[in-house]
């Protein structure tokens, strides 16, 4: 058989709780579920390969909000949260993870995957937010992966590689009843009942373009193409606050991290090319990222991260994380630009736009047992909406949703759904593989991706969103109809293509619902540019319904940690106010 | 339309001495997250099929002889 030939074929397997994307709350979803209820079946579907999939395909530098007894409580980590996400949060489920993520770093321990620990015995954390003390290394940060495997394996998880989700199946009671698959390497399709399924697919990634140009090198693993977010509104599950971006501080051109939180805690900044700090925090947020874009906007940039001043020691440490763990080709990187940190400030940038709760807010809406709107359809990671909540966020709330499946499955049967959803799906999905001429899905994909950043990159202007839905809306149709794939490897990066597009529409739509500027960067609007409480001091949830894209306003649900009305604004005092 | 194929320089190079694919080796096709290496039918050694890298390591850090190394894509260098 040649390459990555299609083959036209369908089959159907069945499940108690499907697992969507195995990088790191899936793994964990998996194992809770089996746990839960050892004789069910636990499916666990990704469209790479679980033993390097994900955001910590080659492991983690730490665990950026650890909430460690002795360093700080779960009071204090949800007040930092709500502060740093400018009051836009549902407390319960960030309060809910403060009081299990302890357990998880112990459950992760027993794993085999060690945490930074002092003489004495005790987590060596580190402060880099504003207030509180969370962060904590990982020394063998690069075994996470394996480590999660061999559980996999010794719990036997049924693993199905390769196979890259499309849609999911409902039931005529709403309920979910199952997803809709396609093999990467054949373009055969696989059916999975399921009694209920979680989706743990990570971020939407590849929305905005790099400034390299290159597609694949996004800040995200460029494997998470915003599938789950495009499937959950196809289902018509509700998405939450997705006008809050996804912007990060990287290093430039390589587009990763550089970072701030292992070397931040050794002493060293971000500054700008006179030297000088110009923010209080480190800590990501889309207050801070707003300064940073001012000083690279302002005569003061570029921006650097320095580390020159460092002691020697001090700085090997930090290269012994940084380029061998989490993105190990950052040595190579600065090697080939002739950088060293002995003598060279790292020269900073931001990143493309994408969704993802794990950085800042923007995912599917879940409460806090990781249940989306849809019944038996879970969320968990960086596309479900518990904000800020980055690795162990992933594998605290994958725990909680996949626990709380598999008793949703104990309790319900299959729901029965439309043979012909499927036989539509199927129709959708091959048909850029009947065309024989026509526009292969990169070039559809830069363009689209390429408009992103010409139109919908903050800082927003109303009217150069509405011409981007224009462009974009030429591009769907492009895709729609012109579309081809000719063989199952293009086939995959054009069902990508359609996800990415479903992205744009939505970070467009939500955007321009939201009239005021909030979360820094993130959502800065120039025609509404300050922030409006009196009107505004919610959630928006984007949805499908009828068939449009619509969305509406949700209350914040009460807190359950006050926040003093002095501390509310904790987070947009970031400019240092007299640099020397 | 037709369609014209588009060079690039790919990130990612295998040494075909050191690959073994011939005796039944795939390990940095299977563990690749974006999918774009493979066994060519002609040389019956992986290679870089398709351009599309996010420069992360598994292929290289998996695979049992030290054929493989990746490079930082062109773009961004
Ligand atoms: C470069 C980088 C550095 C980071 N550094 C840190 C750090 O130091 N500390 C920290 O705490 N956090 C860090 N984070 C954040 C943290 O890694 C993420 O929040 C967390 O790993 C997200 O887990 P996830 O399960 O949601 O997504 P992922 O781990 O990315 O998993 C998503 C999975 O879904 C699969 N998938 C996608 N689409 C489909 C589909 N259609 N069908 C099937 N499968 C699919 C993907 O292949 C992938 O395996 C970093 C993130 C990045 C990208
Ligand atoms: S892992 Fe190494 S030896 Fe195996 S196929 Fe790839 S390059 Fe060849
Ligand atoms: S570096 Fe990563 S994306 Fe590139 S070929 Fe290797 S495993 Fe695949």
């Amino acid at each position: 058989m040649a390459m990555d030939e299609i083959v036209d074929g369908m089959s159907e397997v069945s499940c108690d709780v499907l697992v969507i994307g195995g990088g790191t709350a899936g793994p964990m979803a998996a194992l809770k579920a089996k746990l839960r209820n050892p004789k069910a079946n636990v499916v666990l579907l990704e469209k790479a390969n679980v033993k390097r999939s994900g955001a910590i395909s080659m492991g983690m530098d730490g665990l950026n909000n650890a909430v460690i007894p002795g360093y700080a409580t779960p009071e204090q980590y949800t007040k930092e949260i709500t502060i740093a996400n400018d009051g836009i949060v549902d407390q319960k489920a960030v309060y809910k993870y403060a009081q299990n993520c302890y357990g998880i770093i112990e459950e992760l321990d027993s794993f085999g995957i060690r945490f930074l620990k002092n003489e004495n015995g005790d987590y060596a954390v580190k402060k880099v937010h504003h207030i509180g003390t969370y962060v904590l290394p990982m020394p063998n940060g690069d075994t996470v992966k394996k480590a999660l495997y061999r559980q996999l394996r010794r719990a036997r998880i049924l693993i199905s590689n390769r196979y890259m989700a499309t849609r999911l199946l409902t039931g005529s009671d709403g309920r979910v009843a199952g997803a809709i698959s396609v093999n990467t390497r054949t373009a055969e399709l696989l059916v999975i009942k399921a009694k209920a399924v979680i989706l743990c697919m990570g971020a939407a990634g590849r929305l905005g373009l790099p400034t390299s140009g290159y597609m694949f090198g996004t800040y995200e693993n460029a494997a998470n193409s915003g599938d789950g977010y495009a499937m959950a509104y196809h289902a018509g599950a509700a998405l939450a606050n997705l006008e809050c971006f996804q912007i990060n501080p990287l290093i430039k051109d390589y587009n990763g991290p550089a970072c701030a939180y292992v070397a931040g805690p050794f002493g060293a900044y971000t500054a700008n090319n006179e030297g000088s700090r110009f923010i209080e925090c480190d800590y990501w947020s889309g207050q801070m990222m707003l300064e940073f874009y001012n000083e690279l906007l302002s005569g003061k940039g570029p921006v650097f991260l320095q580390l020159k001043h460092l002691h020697e020691k001090t700085i090997e440490e930090i290269e012994s994380t940084l380029h061998k763990v989490e993105r190990p080709t950052r040595g190579l990187f600065q090697k080939g630009r002739g950088n060293d940190y002995r003598t060279e400030s790292i020269e900073m940038h931001i990143s493309e736009i994408g969704f993802c709760s794990g950085h800042s807010a923007s995912g599917v809406f879940v409460d806090d047992f990781a249940r989306t709107t849809v019944p038996g359809l879970y969320a968990a990671g960086d596309m479900a909406s518990v904000p800020h909540n980055y690795m162990l966020g992933a594998f605290t709330n994958g725990a909680v949703a996949g626990t709380d499946a598999m008793e949703f499955a104990d309790n319900h049967d299959f729901a029965d759904f439309d043979a012909a959803d499927v036989a539509k799906e199927r129709d959708r999905v091959m048909a850029p593989t009947r065309r024989d001429d026509g526009i292969p899905p990169n070039q559809i994909e830069y363009k689209a991706r390429r408009l992103v950043n010409d139109y919908l990159q903050p800082p927003k202007v109303t009217r150069k969103f509405e011409l981007g839905q224009r462009r974009l809306a030429e591009v769907r149709e492009d895709m729609e109809q012109r579309m081809i794939a000719r063989n199952s490897h293009e086939l995959l990066r054009a069902l990508e293509t359609q996800s990415i597009l479903d992205c744009a529409d939505m970070a467009a739509h939500s955007s321009l619902y939201r009239e005021e500027s909030r979360w820094g960067l993130y959502h800065l609007r120039t025609d509404f540019p300050e922030k409006d409480n009196e009107n505004w001091f919610c959630h928006t949830l984007l949805s499908k319904k009828d068939g449009r894209m619509t969305s509406e306003k949700r209350d914040v649900q009460p807190y359950v940690v006050p926040i003093a009305d002095d501390e509310k604004d904790l987070y947009d005092k970031q400019r240092i106010r007299a640099t020397a | 339309m037709p369609l014209a194929t588009y060079q690039t320089s790919v990130p990612v190079v295998v040494d075909d001495a050191k690959c073994i694919a011939d005796k039944g080796c795939t390990v940095c096709v299977d563990v690749c997250p974006l999918d774009v290496l493979r066994i060519s039918d002609m040389t019956g050694k992986a290679y870089m099929a398709y351009d599309e890298c996010w420069y992360c390591m598994p292929c290289e850090a998996d695979c049992p002889t030290g054929a493989v190394t990746v490079n930082i894509p062109y773009l961004l260098r």
